[in-house]
């Protein structure tokens, strides 16, 4: 697991990176790795680009099997995987290609607030917003879902919960597929997947979920900023979670059955984890349904916890949230596959695009974003890990190369256990203290585990898409207050 | 023989487990998975002290390979413990044949949540091959947290 990568790998310029099909026999297409020189000596220590090469066998797939400079390694596809397949061509729909926490994903919530008006009240704004979202191990939220309502979530995602009065009609417009996608099927999730979602709407969940005040420190492009509504000095609210014990089960569900339909559809892949089917078959048709319904379960989580954050703003501030300007900016979802139109070798082709722990860039003039964004691409939110910087970037013509995808945070760097062993008697809240940051937290270990060593720099994640045309860089956020599972 | 160890994983977490014979590297692979989550060996742990309640819970579960039964025993065990919120001990495989299991645990409280220590999500089917290896079995399962 942390044999180092010892195949080849051809400069093909300062941030993409060649390993040839020629690598290993299967191989239809040749793996790209976005990257610098200096951080690839980290991807190659835990053997991921292997897993590049392995995702390069998938039927129908095109281009080549990329990955993000945030690589890591994962199940099937690694955490920075794109994968496209030509749906027409008998390509391949892949749970390992999405990942267990389906639609993990983060949105920009901003406010009228500046740092001087939060920094007095910071630690009780942290309290309360922590005492307000579910969150940690098994967190459970207010309500249990009956089977009708859990149904209702899963085709109408942040619609339903903006419906249900957990958030502002304007929250959807500002939403990756308006907060829902079209085509999702409660019937192909499996009761145990009902069942494992049905007390969790409205959780944060566990690991590296958070929801973290802001403030913007650095702006780009302030002709973008401007349009986003964004300023220097202003506050923001990230929030990072997905589809919680729902979306795990669903890819548990279709795991499974999937290595038991690879005889059938006469498909050899090196790892059973990248078990597959034609998106063009029943139970490629199943799996997407099953996806989007998980995908749109993720979707009401983040408005929800939306909702208790203005919630919380409120009785902090004494003021309603749409005063304190609190508007949504965007979400987006970074472990997904989306049937999307490409132009491939001159004809236009339907494919399944697969994002794990990467993030669609549409570029400017999309006819998908939102009338107001049009003219400057979509947001793309890349949250850091707790402690460091997050940014906000767009989307730009030039990420057509890689079906309009870019990176989605930090990427780890160190295992959970190399991470506790290495903080061993260190108080991590009093060394963010210490730079101003309060943090409150579940969890023995949660601090440990996602102290700021454990990840790559997100700076240097964010500036090789940057150096590669992919995005483009618009502000900077630090973070002043964590809640985390 | 020790029963399994923790190896280095970046995102996850990972067990390397060991068993005499694959029964008894099931039993552990269980053990493995729910030790990660709430210390379930540890003398002073209250899961350790636990006095079980009830029935012992049944498992039957079928899969195409040994190795698809191994993470199915492990994801059905995940899926009780979430839905039931209990913890389970005291892992015995009944029959393993024709790519059908049989087996049961002991059922527990779910622990405090200072006891709690990883939130195990799924058991997954990256890379698992059960080898032989010094007079037993062995095999790495990677789980997702």
């Amino acid at each position: 697991m942390t044999t180092a990568f010892t195949g080849k790998l051809e400069k093909i310029d300062d941030y993409r990176w060649r390993i040839p099909k020629s690598y290993m026999p299967g191989m239809r297409v040749d793996g790209i790795i976005y990257s610098d020189e200096k951080m690839l000596r980290d991807i190659v220590k835990d053997n991921a680009p292997q897993q590049i090469a392995n995702a390069a066998h998938l039927p129908g797939i095109v281009k080549a099997s990329m990955a993000m400079p945030d690589i890591h390694w994962g199940y099937g596809l690694p955490i920075g995987g794109v994968v496209a397949t030509d749906i027409e061509a008998g390509g391949v729909i892949t749970p390992g290609g999405v990942g267990y926490d389906i639609n993990c994903g983060v949105r920009l919530i901003r406010t009228d607030l500046s740092e001087s008006d939060v920094k007095p009240r910071l630690k009780d704004l942290v309290d309360t917003m922590f005492r307000t979202v579910p969150c940690g191990v098994g967190s459970t939220g207010d309500v249990k879902l009956n089977a009708a309502e859990g149904k209702r979530i899963l085709t109408g995602g942040a619609r339903w919960a903006v419906e249900k009065g957990f958030g502002w009609p304007e929250d959807v417009e500002h939403c990756e597929e308006r907060g829902a996608m079209e085509g999702a099927d409660p019937s192909k999730v499996s009761s145990r997947a009902h069942e494992r979602g049905s007390d969790q709407s409205g959780t944060l969940g566990s690991g590296n979920h958070f929801l973290e005040v802001q403030v913007v420190d650095e702006i780009y492009r302030e002709d973008i900023a401007n349009i986003l509504g964004i300023r220097k000095g202003q506050i923001t609210v990230m929030v990072h979670t997905g589809s919680r014990g729902l979306g795990h089960q669903v890819c548990s569900d279709y795991a499974e059955k999937m290595i038991k339909f690879l005889a059938k559809f006469n498909i050899k892949i090196p790892d059973k984890q990248l078990a597959c089917v034609p998106v063009k078959s029943e139970e490629g048709r199943d799996y997407l349904g099953a996806m989007r319904a998980a995908a749109n379960f993720a979707w009401a989580n983040r408005q929800r916890i939306t909702h208790l954050t203005r919630k919380a703003f409120e009785k902090v501030f004494a003021r309603d949230a749409r005063s304190l300007g609190m508007f949504l900016v965007y979400d987006v979802a970074h472990n997904i596959a989306k049937i999307e139109k490409y132009d491939v070798g001159g004809r236009q082709k339907l494919l399944c695009v697969h994002r794990k722990g990467a993030t669609r860039a549409f570029p400017p003039g999309h006819a998908e974003l939102p009338a107001a964004y049009r003219g400057i691409g979509q947001p793309v939110i890349i949250p850091g890990d707790m402690g460091r910087c997050s940014y906000l970037l767009v989307g730009t013509e030039k990420a057509e190369e890689t079906f309009y995808s870019t990176c989605h945070g930090a990427g780890r760097l160190l295992s959970r256990s190399a991470a506790i062993n290495l903080t061993r008697g260190r108080s991590i809240a009093k060394e963010l203290e210490a730079k101003g940051i309060i943090v409150m937290w579940e969890g023995r270990e949660t601090l440990q585990e996602e102290v700021p060593e454990a990840y790559k720099n997100v700076t240097e994640v964010v500036d090789i898409v940057q150096g590669a045309g992919i995005s483009e860089k618009v502000a900077r956020m630090r973070p002043m207050g964590v809640v985390k599972g | 023989m020790e029963r399994y160890e923790e190896i280095p994983h970046t995102a996850d977490l990972a067990a390397r487990i060991f068993g005499k014979n694959t029964p008894e590297l099931f039993e552990n692979a269980a053990f493995a998975m729910f030790d990660m989550m709430a210390n379930i060996k540890d003398k002073a742990s209250s899961v350790k002290r636990q006095a079980p309640s009830g029935k012992r819970q049944m498992v039957n579960v079928k899969a195409a390979d040994t190795e698809g039964l191994l993470i199915a025993w492990l994801n059905e065990l995940l899926y009780l413990s979430y839905e039931k919120k209990v913890f389970f001990r005291d892992f015995k495989i009944i029959s393993l044949k024709d790519n059908e299991l049989t087996g049961e645990a002991s059922t527990l409280a779910f622990p405090e949540r200072e006891e709690r220590k990883a939130e195990i999500k799924a058991a997954t089917y990256h890379d698992v091959r059960i080898e032989k290896r010094g007079g037993g079995y062995e095999v790495t399962v990677v789980f997702d947290v």
